[in-house]
């Protein structure tokens, strides 16, 4: 039995000018639950991410977090309701040092509890040696790293994962596949955009698949693949049925 | 000792006993306040570009403002100088909350929006049918105050002040706020900053020590007109210093104020329509091609610059 949901969406829309990027999108995420978001480009995704965290303000539908509803409130005071992310791109502090980007998130979006513990945080994300660093001096896949340690020093309630994997190598991702999986189990939840198929299915068995979207399949990833419409759309009609 | 303090003593102490110990041996007691008011609008200007990147061409609006809003408060309250002052801060102040909504605006946008603002103050000051006010543009004097000695070591006391104020932005959580959101405002809201706010915040800074400039520059010269208050050649300059020296550091704007105000001072005083066009063409360039001005030449090898 699934655990008091603290994320609710029911019937989200975003439309982009004539474009409907999320078309009526519901799904519901208790704590210590991983749901996968996967689906082709453009198939709203990253705007499903976008809305939850404040970025854009949804056209329709209704967002509850916690119990509460969520529109109305700024992406800042989202962060300090417990709402973070990571970005498909890493959006680094350029100019500050790694230590201070995590201290500024600590600080500022960290509204209740205790502080959180950064020396730790940035060894359990092999960041410690970086710390004096300048962000812009750190490769990609480490800026990931960084906005994954940024978003985890807000001690969120739910965290938004945006294609966390891409440009990682074997040994990494099965790493970050564990630290996850050890996320959801001190009670986090998550909700992860994915291409990498087989990352996901290390992190979790739930999945939404979406396109032009709108939800095309809920339920185990392991079915998702069978389903004939995911087939479709993701290798074409002459795979499907 | 916090790195705050140990830049502000390093750096701003002596800047400031430099220009304390100057009159003692240089007789053009104008000039070397002009350079303290430099130095003080450059940090002013240092705390809104540098760590917010707004580059508010109309800068000077704020500093004509804090001149009226001096002379306003000698001639119409009877103010002592000190209290005069404050009003002059103020009114920087009160036209940054009017100006707020700029802040909408991005890059060439707000600085053009910025620029007809201070225009628009320029013109209302100086318009004949408010001379009962303002003496519009007959200008004012303010003989029963004029004190060159004290204003000019309350321009050194602001000065302090300004300095300080930049040294804790560089270091201390708020200014780091601040640099988070220039460099990347979006995962500056998602780290849980008040984005709008803290920009604000250094708006009205800002505004605050131009308007304390203005009001210490009326002070000492004591007889001006609008054109000399509102002078678009202040921005000018407090920007070509600022920008080349290096925002978002302390030692940037004042190599920039001592450099090329020196440089206009020794050599461009005779053709000054040379410089403002030399200057003008050095915005250009640095904007396109050292943005982060002087300083980042050798932040880009290492060293660290206060």
């Amino acid at each position: 039995m699934s655990p008091e949901p603290l994320l609710e969406i029911a019937g989200l829309v975003k439309r982009f000018g004539g474009f409907r990027a999320l078309d009526g999108v519901s799904f519901s995420l208790g704590p210590g639950e991983v749901l996968g978001l996967v689906g082709p480009n453009g198939s709203g995704k990253t705007t499903c991410i976008n809305v939850i965290s404040g970025l854009y303000a949804p056209d329709g539908g209704e967002m509850r977090f916690a119990g509460r509803p969520l529109g109305g409130n700024a992406m800042h005071r989202r962060a300090r309701l417990g709402i973070n992310r990571t970005f498909q791109s890493p959006r680094p502090f350029a100019s500050l040092s790694v230590r201070q980007n995590v201290e500024l998130a600590a600080f500022y979006g960290h509204a209740e509890g205790p502080r959180a513990d950064i020396p730790a945080l940035l060894a359990s994300l092999d960041l410690d040696s970086l710390a004096p660093r300048r962000a812009e001096d750190l490769n990609s896949a480490q800026q990931k790293l960084l906005d994954l340690a940024r978003a985890l020093a807000t001690a969120p309630r739910l965290l938004l994962v945006d294609e966390l994997a891409a440009g990682l190598n074997p040994a990494e991702l099965a790493r970050m596949a564990e630290r996850l999986r050890a996320l959801a189990r001190g009670g986090m939840a998550l909700l992860v955009v994915e291409h990498l198929l087989g990352f996901l299915e290390s992190v979790t068995d739930r999945v939404i698949v979406m396109n032009a979207g709108r939800e095309i399949f809920e339920g185990d990833l392991s079915a998702a693949v069978r389903h004939p419409e995911v087939v479709r759309v993701f290798l074409g009609s002459d795979h499907a049925g | 000792m916090p790195r705050a303090a140990r830049d502000f003593l390093r750096v701003g102490v002596p800047v400031v006993l430099l220009f304390a110990l100057l009159p003692l041996f240089y007789q053009n007691e104008l000039l070397l306040f002009n350079f303290v008011l430099f130095l003080i609008l450059t940090q002013g200007l240092n705390a809104v570009y540098g760590f917010t990147g707004y580059l508010p061409f109309g800068y000077v609006g704020f500093f004509g403002a804090g001149a009226y809003g001096f002379a306003l408060a000698v001639m119409h309250l009877a103010a002592p100088p000190l209290l005069a002052l404050l009003l002059a801060g103020l009114a920087g102040v009160v036209l940054g909350l009017i100006l707020t909504p700029l802040l909408r605006l991005s890059g060439a946008y707000f600085a053009i929006a910025n620029l007809a603002a201070a225009q628009m103050v320029y013109q209302i000051i100086a318009n004949p049918a408010l001379a009962d006010i303002t003496k519009g543009p007959y200008g004012v004097s303010l003989a029963s105050v004029f004190a060159p000695r004290a204003s000019y070591a309350v321009a050194l006391v602001i000065l302090a002040f300004v300095l300080g104020l930049v040294a804790w932005l560089r270091h201390g959580r708020f200014g780091l706020a601040l640099q988070a959101m220039r460099d990347d405002p979006v995962s500056a809201a998602m780290a849980g900053i008040p984005v709008l706010r803290g920009r604000v915040v250094a708006w009205l800074l800002s505004a605050l020590i131009a308007g304390l400039a203005g009001g210490v520059f009326a002070w000492h010269i004591s007889v001006f007109y609008p054109e000399t208050a509102f002078d678009i050649s202040i921005s000018i300059f407090a920007i070509v210093f600022t920008l080349f020296g290096g925002a978002a550091t302390l030692t940037g704007p004042i190599a920039g104020v001592l450099v090329l105000y020196g440089l206009y001072n020794v050599i461009g005083i005779s053709v000054p329509q040379y410089f403002q066009l030399i200057y003008g063409a050095l915005i250009v360039g640095l904007v396109l091609f050292l943005p982060r001005g002087f300083a980042s030449l050798l932040s880009r090898r290492g060293i660290d610059v206060p």
